[in-house]
């Protein structure tokens, strides 16, 4: 099946394009939004400028659309989007990362409907050592790029998550009962490498912001 | 042996609407086979101490081309659960109609009588274009839009139209404990 992937460049959305293919599916393209609102319910906003490298090393055109982020108004920007990859993309079916959020999940289940096209949602449910477990499993190479928890150290910034970071993100959990896939928006990733990508991104340059309990990492990448 | 039956048409669907089943058995080492409604046997049928049907996608209505491959059903006597198209199912097989309606997303739904370990306003999960409706099964859920939960009136058929697996996993541990 043609398939466009709801991209954000973190490790649930790549991750789900990953499984798509195992699946014998086709992308035919990549779609990403970038939210002028951080606090968007709908889409993960740091670094998202960047995934237009990533869609690079995949080899996979990307389809980026600006949206306001205004709640239930980016679902239009959304649509626009999807609407543009089925047209110009040929798309039968959109995949997203979506794992417990029905608010993201029913949204873009209402939207494919819409728009007559499948709608697969691989790592539904899907329990978040088993996501950690399969991710480093399969050579993904993920780093944080953003914080917004209690617990969640600016100093997190950057640093890649292996089986020693994981334990850490463990103890936060026992201190702080954050969710272990980040699903509360506890921080953001962003993919390095994975078998879907042709070279492994390098970071060049690095830029921290934010205050209080809040911080991202602008990267820039190549 | 509980017997899962897969309706999705594409596999990619079995890790949404299948593995969240398969995920809640093994968290309680319930034994269970999980196959393709495409791939059974009338032998594997006989071994099933219990069955559960899933659901599938909004769009896909495959297993609907194949409601002869389900007959069997008419002469199981063990329970059944069917879940969303497996509701669909169970009706079809009963003389039942599908009818259009469409619920996505979080809704509450209101058990009148106690159903699978249920009863009052529960929130559940939705995401059906179909509903089905037959006269060999009594109601036991309403949303606003359509019926939720249905019990065959002489064998122990469940079917939910909401996917139990998001939000009421218990209800599955529920059917499994009968």
């Amino acid at each position: 099946m043609k398939c466009a992937v709801l991209f954000s460049g973190g490790k649930d959305s790549t991750y789900a394009a990953y499984l798509a293919k195992q699946y014998d599916n086709e992308i035919t393209c990549l779609i990403s939004i970038i939210s002028e609102n951080p606090e968007s319910y709908m889409f993960h906003t740091p670094s998202i400028t960047k995934v237009n490298k990533q869609a690079e090393v995949m080899n996979i055109p990307i389809i980026i659309q600006q949206t306001k982020g205004i709640k239930e108004e980016e679902l239009k920007d959304l649509k626009y989007a999807i609407k543009k990859a089925k047209i110009n993309y040929k798309i039968e079916a959109v995949i997203t990362g979506a794992v417990e959020s029905a608010y993201q999940a029913s949204r873009v289940q209402k939207i494919c409907d819409d728009l007559n096209l499948e709608c697969f949602n691989p790592l539904w449910q899907k329990k978040p050592e088993e996501q950690w477990d399969d991710l480093l499993k399969n050579g993904f190479e993920i780093i944080i790029i953003g914080v917004a928890a209690e617990g969640m150290e600016k100093e997190l910034l950057g640093k890649k998550i292996d089986r020693k970071m994981i334990n850490k993100l463990r103890e936060i959990n026992n201190k702080y009962r954050i969710h272990l896939s980040f699903e509360g928006g506890e921080a953001e990733t962003f993919v390095l490498n994975c078998p879907l990508f042709s070279k492994k991104l390098i970071v060049q340059k690095k830029q921290t912001l934010g205050r209080g309990s809040s911080w991202k990492m602008e990267i820039d990448v190549n | 042996m509980i017997l899962l039956i897969k309706t999705p048409k594409n596999r990619l669907h079995d890790l949404e609407f299948v593995k969240p089943i398969e995920d809640i058995l093994k968290r309680d080492n319930i034994n269970f086979k999980s196959i393709h409604f495409n791939k059974l046997s009338q032998k594997l049928i006989n071994t099933a101490d219990k069955i559960i049907i899933s659901g599938t996608s909004l769009k896909d209505n495959y297993f609907l081309a194949y409601i002869k491959n389900f007959r069997w059903i008419k002469e199981f006597e063990k329970p059944i659960l069917g879940i969303c198209g497996g509701m669909h199912i169970l009706g079809l097989i009963f003389k039942g109609e599908i009818k259009k309606c469409q619920e996505i997303g979080l809704t509450e739904i209101i058990f009148k009588n106690n159903f699978l370990g249920y009863h009052g306003k529960h929130q559940v999960y939705e995401l059906h274009n179909l509903n089905v409706v037959s006269k060999e099964f009594n109601k036991y859920a309403i949303s606003k839009n359509c019926v939720q939960a249905i019990k065959h009136k002489k064998k122990p058929f469940y079917g939910v139209q909401f996917h139990p697996e998001v939000r009421n996993k218990n209800l599955i541990l529920n059917f499994t404990n009968l």
